[in-house]
């Protein structure tokens, strides 16, 4: 096994397979020499004109609005939710059949039913993106809550620490491992459903965007989005999460 | 401190109402007078933890009653179970504060952390303590809410003989500074004579009292052997019931 001891020389090495990676795209475009393959060039002067004319940044920032909103909503109310089935027996094995149903809707169905049932609007695609997270995080949520230390509840209680003590520094810190993995899955899972959305419903975002360029077959104005996109998600993950996740685990050994 | 009056006609386990439940206390009486060290001695898996969670309030499930001197929530207890329990992602000094009452003053901490030996590793996260280090923890935090009741549960056990040993010691300077009324929970006879005030012998399935017995080696002499060694074989040749118990 290679050693990643040594972060100066794992940071080489990803920088070096990026680099690899557009070369072998340059190549393979150049020899195929189709409009519907541009190569790296082409896309990275599509994004930076989409940059400037500002429509991207317009595009982008509506579906980063969409994302965060929907985002937020699911992981409030899946933990809550999440939590409650945990820690109540009877609940849960009441609402088991019902989060099994929601978490075998397809995508795709959600999306049209609230838009048939709720109008082409923003609520309806907001609530869309949330019901499909939702039975995400309620389950991620409710195996821990499952999973709570009985030894640290009962210490709590011996010592009759307060509801608010117990559920920030008890229950919550256990919790926390799950919350973070519903996020991280949850923000993959989320923009990934909010394009379709738009696609369907909206007259803007990246989603509706996207489907106007594959009508005019423009495959580089495509990849420019979704690089932009893909680099937005990689900061989100770098700057918020990844310090949140760390964060949580400083009391590790 | 404050005394404990113990009635426990019944305790069934997993639960009564489940039709395997066994019985594991049955007609016990214990009247404990404030300020007395108690110890609980009997065969490991007999119910004593059971009791001590009884009295904390931990379980209600049982036949009987418990009252305290004063109003159950006007009592403070302090517990110091058999592993230590300490939430892991709070420091040595977050975890002691944790449970400490709006009143009192970080000087009492500092106090007990120095007396336990613990100054330096106050900002340390317990997964980074011995087991010794962190059972002597558990005790500071029972200690700092300067408890009117406190239980412990094997507290030394898997502790290195000289540690064990010096916590004793420790433990019995705080208690004679503070005189909570204590259950101590032991199976080791010699800990429980250098300790207490009185030893209740407790037989197994269901538990109940077998003896109760005043120790009479005088305090300045408990931690003198021979004294205990003494007062244990005198123990138990003139109760000879109580061999198949430890």
């Amino acid at each position: 096994m290679i050693s990643t001891a040594n972060p100066q020389r794992a940071r080489y090495l990803a920088g070096l397979s990026l680099f690899v990676f557009i070369l072998l795209w340059h190549g393979i475009a150049s020899w195929l020499a189709t409009p519907v393959l541009p190569d790296p060039i082409k896309v990275a002067e599509v994004l930076w004109s989409e940059t400037h004319n500002g429509d991207l940044l317009h595009h982008l920032g509506m579906t980063l609005f969409r994302l965060t909103i929907s985002f937020i909503i699911a992981m409030i109310l899946g933990s809550a939710l999440g939590i409650l089935l945990g820690r109540t027996p009877t609940i849960d094995h009441f609402f088991d059949n019902w989060l099994i149903i929601f978490l075998n809707i397809p995508a795709l169905v959600t999306i049209i039913l609230c838009y048939v049932w709720f109008g082409l609007s923003e609520v309806a695609a907001i609530l869309a993106v949330v019901v499909n997270k939702l039975p995400n995080v309620i389950v991620t949520l409710r195996e821990g809550a499952k999973s709570l230390d009985k030894d640290l509840l009962e210490m709590a209680q011996s010592y009759r620490l307060s509801r608010k003590k117990i559920l920030t520094q008890v229950i919550w810190p256990q919790l926390h491992p799950y919350f973070m993995a519903a996020a991280r899955s949850g923000i993959a899972l989320i923009w990934k459903i909010v394009l379709v959305v738009e696609l369907l419903g909206r007259s803007d975002g990246m989603g509706f965007q996207l489907h106007l360029f594959f009508q005019l077959f423009d495959v580089a104005s495509i990849l420019a989005y979704t690089i932009a996109f893909i680099t937005v998600i990689q900061v989100i993950e770098i700057s918020v999460l990844k310090p949140l996740d760390h964060y949580g685990r400083r009391w590790q050994r | 401190m404050t005394e404990i009056n113990l009635t426990i006609e019944q305790k069934k386990f997993p639960k009564s109402s489940q039709p395997q439940a066994e019985n594991i206390i049955a007609d016990l009486n214990l009247n404990i007078h404030s300020g007395e060290f108690v110890c609980l001695i009997g065969p490991s898996g007999c119910g004593k933890t059971t009791l001590l969670n009884l009295v904390a309030g931990l379980d209600e499930n049982y036949q009987g009653t418990i009252a305290f001197g004063a109003p159950r929530n006007d009592c403070r207890i302090g517990y110091v179970f058999q592993n230590p329990r300490l939430l892991p992602w709070r420091t040595v000094r977050e975890n002691i504060e944790l449970v400490l009452p709006h009143d009192t003053s970080g000087h009492t901490v500092d106090e007990l952390l120095a007396s336990m030996k613990l100054t330096a590793v106050q900002d340390t996260y317990p997964q980074r303590l011995s087991l010794g280090m962190s059972r002597r923890v558990a005790l500071v935090r029972a200690f700092a809410i300067n408890p009117d009741i406190l239980l412990m549960d094997e507290p030394f056990v898997s502790l290195d003989a000289p540690t064990a040993r010096k916590i004793r010691k420790q433990l019995i300077t705080l208690w004679d500074q503070q005189q909570h009324t204590v259950l101590f929970v032991t199976h080791d006879l010699r800990e429980a004579i250098t300790l207490a005030d009185r030893l209740i012998f407790l037989s197994s399935s269901p538990m109940t009292i077998v003896r109760d017995v005043k120790v009479t080696v005088p305090r300045a002499q408990r931690f003198n052997e021979n004294q205990i060694e003494q007062f244990k074989n005198q123990l138990l040749s003139q109760y000879p019931d109580i061999h198949h118990l430890l």
